[in-house]
C-alpha cells in the first residue's frame, strides 16, 4: 500500500470537497481541512458519511469536504432534527453535523439541547465565531460580555456557552478547541467520530471579516493569547497498535466504543474528564478569568445512544422489507375482529 | 309516543363533567346499542380541560345509518348542575330527561318527561368502593338509560366487556353499578310510556365495526410501512401517534430480539417533529408526523424545504379551530388553503382528504406511496370529528398492492448506468427524477441536498435559468401527481340542474341531506373531492350541472375559492358556497335548509 493511501486504499483527495466560497483566512476553512485529515486518517467510508448542516457560513462547509458523501444543508437551526431522523432511518450512517454559533445557540438552541439529551449518535461541530457573517456582523449569543463589534457596539448580554449547556443536559462527549490548533482538534475529531452518542465539539473559529479586531474575544490574536489547554490530546485508532508506555498519574487513557483510545496527557489543569460537575466548574472559572479553556471537557462511554435505547435493529429501518412491516393476513383479520 | 322519539331513531345526550369517567359509560351505551344491530353515531363534545368543566356526549341512533350530527337531543341525562338549565332547554319537545333528583323542575317546561334519579344517594349507599365511586356513578345512569330505552341488560354487559376489553377486573364492578340503575328504573319508572324505543334490528350493522379516524390512520401508517414517526402532543391529533405506538408495541417488536421495527420519537416541538420525519425520509425510511393547525404553522418552513429538496414525508393534519388556544377541541376544515401552499415561495403540496374512517386507513397507506413516488410531502387532512369520534364502518381491507418506493437508484442501478445520473434531471418526462439514499455503496451515489438553489446535478447555483427550469419541472411533477391522486367519487343521475361538492367529514351530512332534499323534491347529484391538486373530473361534473353547491366547514369557503381558481370562468360562475363554521360537526339540516332556500323549493306540506 502506498503511504498516501489510507486503510480503505483511498487518497487524501478522496476526502476533499468543492472549493470553499468562504473568505480567505476564515477559521472555518481550517476546520474543513482538519475534518478532511481526521476522516482520511480514520478511513471513514465516504458512502457511509452523512454531512448535515443548518444555515450560515459554517453550514456551507459540508460542501467543502468529502464530495462523495451525501450531504444535507437544511433550514436554520434545524440540523439536529434532520440528523436525528436520518440516524433513525439508517443507524449505520456516520453522522457529522456542522453548525455555527447562531445556528446552534440562538435559533437552534432547543433542537441542540434535545438532540444532546437523546444522545443521538453524531459528531456535532460548532464553528463558533461569535458573529453573524452572512448577514454582516451582528453579535451572536456566544459573544462575551464586553466584546466589541466591528462597528464599535459593545455586547452587554451574557453569553450562552454551548459546552456548559451540553453538560447540563447530559451530553456524553464535550470538547472545545480552536480552528488554528490542528494538533488538538484532529484527535478530538477522531475521538468524536469514534464515540457512539452525541459528541459536541465547540471550535472557536475566527471570522476574519467581522470579528477579528481588537476588543473581540473570538479573534486569532485573542485566542492565541488566552488559550489554555487542559490536556495534550492524542488518538490511537482501533486498527493501530497501542503503545503502553505512558506515565501513570499524568496521562489518562479512555477507551472508546469502537476500541480506539483517547490519550490525555495532563498539561496545566488537573481535570478528570469523567467528572461532569468538575467540567462545569472549570468552564466557569476560566470564563471569569478571561481564558479560553480547550481540550476534552467530559466523556461518558457508558451512556447508550438513541438508536440503542430505542432498541432499533442493527439493520437500518429503511431496509426493512414489506413483509417485515405489514401485519400478516391472520393478524390483520384478528385485529378487525377485535374492533367489532 | 307520537311526539317523542321514534323507534331506533333518536339522539341521546349525556351532560356530565369532564374527568368524571363519563366517557366509559357513554362508550358502554354505544357498544350496547350497536350490539343490538342498531346503527350508532357518537359525538364527543368536550372542553379543553382535564377535570371539572362541562362535557357532552351525543349518541345518535339511526335506523338508516346516518352518522352526521343532529340538532336537539330526544333523551338527555343531566348530571351537571351548572349546565342543567341549558341542557333542559335543549331537549326536543316530547323528549325524556333523566336527571339528578335534587335538580329543581319546579316551573320547568312541561313538554318533556322527567325521570328524577337520586344518583348521588345511590352511589353512596350502593357502591362500596370509595375510589371508584365517582366513575361508577356514571355507570348507574347507563342502567337507567338501558331500562328507559329498552336495551337488554345482556347488551349492557357486552358493552362493558367490550369497553373494558383489556381490563377484565373492571367488568364486575361496572356490571354491578349498571345493575343499580337498571333496578332503580324497574322499581320506579317501568310503567312510564317512553320505554322500549330501541328494538333489535338485523341487516343494518352486520359485520360492521366502530373505529375512530385517528386509530384507522395509525393502522394505515402501520400497514403502509412507516418506520419513523415523530410527533408533538396536540389535540386532536395525539391519539393518532398514540395508537401507532400501541400497534407498534404489539406488531413491530421482534419476538426473538426484542428490537423495534419502528422509531417513534416524541419531539420537543413541531419544528423538530417534521424535521425528524424529513431527515428520515431523506435517508430512505417511510416517515410521518401528525399534528393539528398550530403545529402545521410551525412546519411551514420545513415543508417548503421538503418540497424544493424533493423529500418524501407524510404529514397528518387533524384539523381543529385555532390558532393558539382557539377552540382546540372543536372541529374545522379551516386549514385547507393554508396547507395546500404551506411554505414561502411557489409551492403546491399533495393533499389527501379522507371522508370516512375507512379512507383514513386507506389514504394513510397511499400517502406513503405517493410521497415516495413523487418525492414530496403528502398532507393528509382529517379533522377532530373524523379523527376522535367513533364511526361505523365495514372492516378494512387487507392492502391489495405492494409498496411503491418510487425512483430510487441502488448501487447496482448506478453500476448499470456507469455512474451516470443526475439527481434533478427529468429523464422520464414526468417531472419526477431519480434519487439515491445515503449509505448507497457506489462512488457516484452521493449528491448534496439543499433548497431551491441547485442545478440538475444538485450543485449549488444561483443561475436564473437553472432556477426557472427547475421550477417548471416541479410544476410538471405536480401535473403527473394530479393524475395519480385519488379521484373524486361521483354520484350522478339524480339531477341535471343541481350538484353538490364536498370533501372530508362533511360527507356524512351530505349523504343525509341528499335524502332529505330528495324527499322534499330536490334531488341533487354529488361529487366528493378526495385530493388536491384538483381532478379534471370536477370540471366535467360542474359542466353537467347548472348550479353546484360547495359545502365545507370553514368561514371563507376555502375549497370554493380553489375551485373558482381552478375552473374555466364559465364554469366557475356555476359555483355557490355553503359553509358551516361554529366548531360543531355540520348537520344535514345545515345543507338541506340553505339549498331549499337558494333553489326556491316550496316546502312539501
Amino acid at each position: 500500500m502506498s503511504a498516501t493511501l489510507n486503510r480503505l486504499g483511498l487518497p487524501r483527495d478522496a476526502y476533499k470537497g468543492a472549493a470553499t466560497t468562504l473568505c480567505a483566512g476564515c477559521g472555518h476553512n481550517s476546520i474543513t481541512n482538519h475534518i478532511v485529515k481526521a476522516l482520511y486518517e480514520l478511513g471513514v467510508d465516504p458512502h457511509l458519511l452523512a454531512k448535515m448542516s443548518g444555515i450560515g457560513c459554517s453550514s456551507k462547509t459540508p460542501a467543502y469536504f468529502v464530495e462523495h458523501a451525501h450531504g444535507f444543508n437544511g433550514v436554520h437551526g434545524r440540523m439536529p432534527a434532520l440528523t436525528t431522523g436520518a440516524q433513525m432511518a439508517n443507524r449505520k450512517l456516520v453522522m457529522m453535523g456542522v453548525s455555527g454559533d447562531g445556528d446552534t445557540v440562538s435559533i437552534g438552541l432547543g433542537q441542540f439541547m434535545h438532540m444532546v439529551r437523546r444522545n443521538v449518535d453524531c459528531t456535532y461541530i460548532i464553528e463558533d465565531n461569535g458573529t453573524y457573517g452572512l448577514t454582516k456582523g451582528q453579535f451572536s449569543a456566544t459573544a462575551d460580555v464586553g466584546s466589541v463589534q466591528k462597528r464599535g457596539t459593545v455586547n452587554t448580554y451574557q453569553p450562552i456557552d454551548p459546552c456548559a449547556v451540553a453538560l447540563t443536559v447530559g451530553c456524553s462527549f464535550v470538547a472545545r478547541s480552536f480552528s488554528g490548533d490542528g494538533k488538538q482538534l484532529v484527535p478530538l475529531l477522531k475521538a468524536a467520530i469514534a464515540h457512539r452518542g452525541t459528541a459536541l465539539l465547540d471550535v472557536v473559529s475566527p471570522c476574519v471579516t467581522f470579528n477579528d479586531h481588537d476588543g473581540s474575544t473570538k479573534s486569532y490574536s485573542w485566542v492565541k493569547d488566552h488559550d489554555e489547554q487542559i490536556q495534550d490530546v492524542s488518538f490511537i485508532p482501533y486498527f493501530e497498535e497501542i503503545e503502553v508506555d505512558y506515565e501513570p498519574g499524568t496521562t489518562t487513557d479512555v477507551e472508546l466504543h469502537d476500541g480506539s483510545h483517547l490519550r490525555l496527557k495532563k498539561l496545566g489543569q488537573d481535570h478528570d474528564p469523567t467528572d461532569r460537575l468538575g467540567a462545569l466548574r472549570l468552564i466557569e472559572e476560566h470564563r471569569e478569568d478571561g481564558h479560553l479553556l480547550t481540550g476534552l471537557l467530559y466523556i461518558d462511554e457508558s451512556m447508550e445512544d438513541f438508536a440503542t435505547r430505542e432498541r432499533l435493529p442493527e439493520r437500518p429501518l429503511k431496509d426493512l422489507a414489506e413483509e417485515e412491516l405489514r401485519l400478516g393476513r391472520e393478524d390483520f383479520a384478528r385485529l378487525m375482529d377485535e374492533l367489532a | 309516543m307520537n311526539s317523542g322519539p321514534k323507534v331506533n331513531d333518536l339522539t341521546f345526550q349525556a351532560a356530565t363533567v369532564n374527568g368524571s369517567g363519563s366517557q366509559s359509560a357513554n362508550l358502554v351505551l354505544t357498544r350496547a346499542i350497536f350490539s343490538m344491530g342498531i346503527p350508532v353515531a357518537p359525538k364527543n363534545v368536550f372542553p379543553s380541560n382535564i377535570e371539572g368543566l362541562p362535557t357532552w356526549y351525543q349518541l345518535r341512533v339511526s335506523s338508516r345509518g346516518y352518522q352526521a350530527r343532529t340538532g336537539d337531543p330526544d333523551v338527555v341525562v343531566a348530571l351537571n348542575p351548572t349546565t342543567w338549565a341549558a341542557d333542559l332547554a335543549g331537549v326536543r319537545p316530547g323528549g325524556a330527561v333523566i336527571h339528578e333528583e335534587v335538580y329543581s323542575t319546579a316551573g320547568a317546561r312541561d313538554d318533556v318527561a322527567y325521570f328524577p334519579v337520586p344518583f348521588a344517594k345511590l352511589a353512596k349507599t350502593r357502591i362500596q368502593s370509595d375510589t371508584l365511586r365517582k366513575q361508577l356513578t356514571n355507570m348507574i345512569y347507563v342502567g337507567v338509560v338501558a331500562g328507559l330505552l329498552g336495551i337488554p341488560f345482556e347488551a349492557i354487559e357486552h358493552g362493558i366487556k367490550r369497553t373494558f376489553q383489556t381490563k377484565p377486573k373492571a367488568w364486575q364492578v361496572n356490571v354491578d353499578a349498571a345493575c343499580v340503575g337498571y333496578e332503580y328504573w324497574r322499581e320506579h319508572f317501568s310503567d312510564r310510556p317512553i320505554q322500549d324505543v330501541l328494538r333489535p334490528m338485523s341487516g343494518a350493522v352486520d359485520g360492521k365495526v366502530l373505529v375512530e379516524g385517528n386509530e384507522a390512520a395509525a393502522l394505515g401508517c402501520l400497514m403502509g410501512g412507516c418506520t419513523v414517526a415523530a410527533w408533538y402532543p396536540i389535540t386532536p391529533s395525539s391519539s393518532l401517534c398514540e395508537n401507532l405506538i400501541a400497534y407498534s408495541d404489539r406488531f413491530r417488536i421482534d419476538p426473538e430480539t426484542g428490537r423495534r421495527k419502528i422509531a417513534i420519537v416524541q419531539a420537543e416541538d413541531e419544528l423538530a417533529a417534521v424535521g425528524i420525519a424529513i431527515g428520515a425520509g431523506w435517508a430512505g425510511a417511510r416517515a410521518m408526523t401528525s399534528t393539528s393547525g398550530p403545529g402545521i404553522s410551525l412546519m411551514a418552513e420545513f415543508s417548503g424545504l421538503a418540497y424544493y429538496a424533493e423529500i418524501p414525508v407524510v404529514i397528518f393534519d387533524i384539523q381543529r379551530i385555532g390558532p393558539s388556544t382557539g377552540l382546540p377541541t372543536r372541529t374545522s376544515q379551516g386549514d385547507l388553503g393554508f396547507v395546500y401552499t404551506l411554505s414561502h415561495g411557489d409551492t403546491r403540496h399533495l393533499v389527501l382528504l379522507p371522508g370516512t374512517v375507512e379512507e383514513c386507513y386507506e389514504l394513510a397507506q397511499q400517502a406513503f406511496d405517493l410521497a415516495d413516488r413523487f418525492q414530496t410531502p403528502v398532507f393528509v387532512l382529517s379533522d377532530l370529528d373524523l379523527g376522535m369520534n367513533l364511526w361505523m364502518t365495514r372492516p378494512f381491507q387487507y392492502p391489495a398492492r405492494p409498496f411503491d418506493r418510487g425512483k430510487v437508484l441502488s448501487a447496482n442501478d448506478l453500476e448499470r448506468l456507469g455512474g451516470q445520473w443526475a439527481r434533478y434531471r427529468d429523464v422520464d418526462g414526468d417531472g419526477v427524477t431519480y434519487r439515491t439514499l445515503p449509505g448507497t455503496e457506489h462512488a457516484a451515489a452521493a449528491y448534496f441536498t439543499r433548497g431551491s438553489g441547485h442545478d440538475d446535478v444538485a450543485k449549488y447555483t444561483e443561475d436564473a435559468e437553472a432556477y426557472a427550469r427547475n421550477m417548471d419541472r416541479l410544476a410538471r411533477k405536480l401535473e403527473s401527481a394530479r393524475a395519480a391522486m385519488p379521484q373524486p367519487l361521483v354520484e350522478t343521475g339524480a339531477s341535471s340542474s343541481t350538484g353538490v361538492v364536498a370533501y372530508g367529514s362533511t360527507h356524512h351530512a351530505v349523504v343525509e341531506a341528499r335524502d332529505l332534499l330528495a324527499e322534499r323534491g330536490l334531488p341533487v347529484d354529488y361529487l366528493r373531492i378526495r385530493a388536491l391538486p384538483l381532478s379534471p373530473a370536477i370540471a366535467e361534473f360542474v359542466a353537467a350541472h347548472e348550479r353546484v353547491y360547495v359545502i365545507e366547514q370553514n368561514r371563507d369557503g376555502q375549497m370554493y375559492d380553489l375551485l373558482r381558481l381552478g375552473l374555466p370562468s364559465d364554469l366557475a360562475g356555476r359555483l355557490r358556497s355553503v359553509r358551516h363554521y361554529d366548531g360543531r360537526p355540520i348537520p344535514a339540516e345545515a345543507i338541506a335548509r340553505p339549498l331549499l332556500e337558494l333553489e326556491e323549493v316550496q316546502p312539501v306540506s
